[in-house]
């Protein structure tokens, strides 16, 4: 098992790799959703005034 | 009555943007993606997890290269998504340049990214195999140049889409480099033939049988499978964003539109 740092350092790599890009979405999805529902709901209530 | 007739009958091209366009809708793409997306990424985990633990703990070790054949169920998918991502990125450049189909520019933007990551893992496993095999981090080889020739087209893309003020101009350059540098794809992959190379040739063809044995092949297989899922569930996950985020830009520019056509009024 001579090679085994460079084995560990190819799986380290793109385990990283993936967890960081999945990670990354994940939040950029979470937070977009957010906002957009924030201004949806604003943008409805404002629609409503108007009506009103 | 003869022009009549030609235009009531669609030609393939107008078949396949109706095609296009039918899934060019935002609304329909989120509610798509939603259903998809934890199929998607719960099978690349587990498959991903399955390929890499069968090559890593109950393949058999190489009788030339010892234990760090294990680099391959690592190395070589991510050589596979390296090309085909920028497959699809080519793909997505036809949709836009010939049906501006609205959704592809947005799946270039999210596919170039994850595509570069892609292919930089895929040099630097490389590298980490070819150290303990060769002797050297790296050789100007054809196979190797050409895939950072990839890697560069990936970091062109990127930087295209983002260098112009007028979004559109952005996607349309980043377009025409995807088409371009597609010619690069035939190169990787027939680069070992070619040329006289230190990278090995091919193991797996199309038209031929394997040249590894099958208790390689199969952990080799469905790493994978297992990454291109991954692939996709990152690449779909991000596209929603990008989905949600023009939706957000739209809803944040409407009010200040509306407020400059009172003023001009």
């Amino acid at each position: 098992m001579t090679h085994l740092p460079y084995i560990l350092a190819s799986y380290g790599l793109a385990g990283s790799l993936a967890v960081i890009l999945s990670v990354g979405a994940a939040l950029r999805l979470k937070r977009d959703r957010v906002k957009l529902a924030s201004l949806e709901a604003a943008r409805g209530r404002s629609q409503g005034g108007k009506r009103a | 009555m003869n022009g009549r007739t030609l235009s009531a009958t669609p030609t393939l091209t107008e078949r396949a943007g109706a095609l296009f366009h039918r899934y060019a809708n935002p609304g329909r793409f989120l509610r798509l993606g939603d259903r998809i997306q934890p199929w998607l990424t719960w099978s690349a985990v587990i498959i991903t997890l399955i390929g890499l633990s069968w090559g890593l703990f109950f393949s058999p070790a190489d009788w030339q290269q010892g234990d760090s054949v294990r680099i391959m169920y690592v190395h070589v998918p991510c050589a596979w998504l390296s090309s085909s991502g920028y497959f699809a990125l080519a793909v997505c450049s036809v949709l836009s340049l010939v049906w501006k189909h609205p959704l592809a520019d947005l799946a270039a933007v999210e596919i170039g990214p994850v595509g570069a990551c892609v292919t930089a893992t895929c040099l630097a496993t490389g590298s980490l195999w070819g150290k303990p095999m060769w002797g050297t981090w790296w050789v100007w080889d054809a196979r190797l140049t050409s895939v950072l020739v990839l890697f560069f087209l990936y970091l062109g893309h990127i930087a295209l889409i983002h260098a112009f003020d007028d979004q559109q101009r952005g996607y349309r350059a980043a377009a025409i480099l995807a088409l371009a540098g597609a010619v690069d794809l035939p190169i990787i992959k027939f680069s070992v033939q070619w040329w006289n190379t230190l990278h090995q040739p091919a193991s797996i063809t199309l038209t031929g049988a394997p040249t590894m044995s099958q208790t390689m092949l199969w952990p080799l297989l469905i790493s994978t499978l297992g990454f291109t899922l991954g692939f996709a569930a990152i690449v779909v996950a991000r596209l929603r964003a990008g989905v949600m985020e023009s939706r957000i830009r739209s809803l944040l520019s409407s009010p200040r539109r509306a407020s400059s056509g009172e003023a001009s009024a």
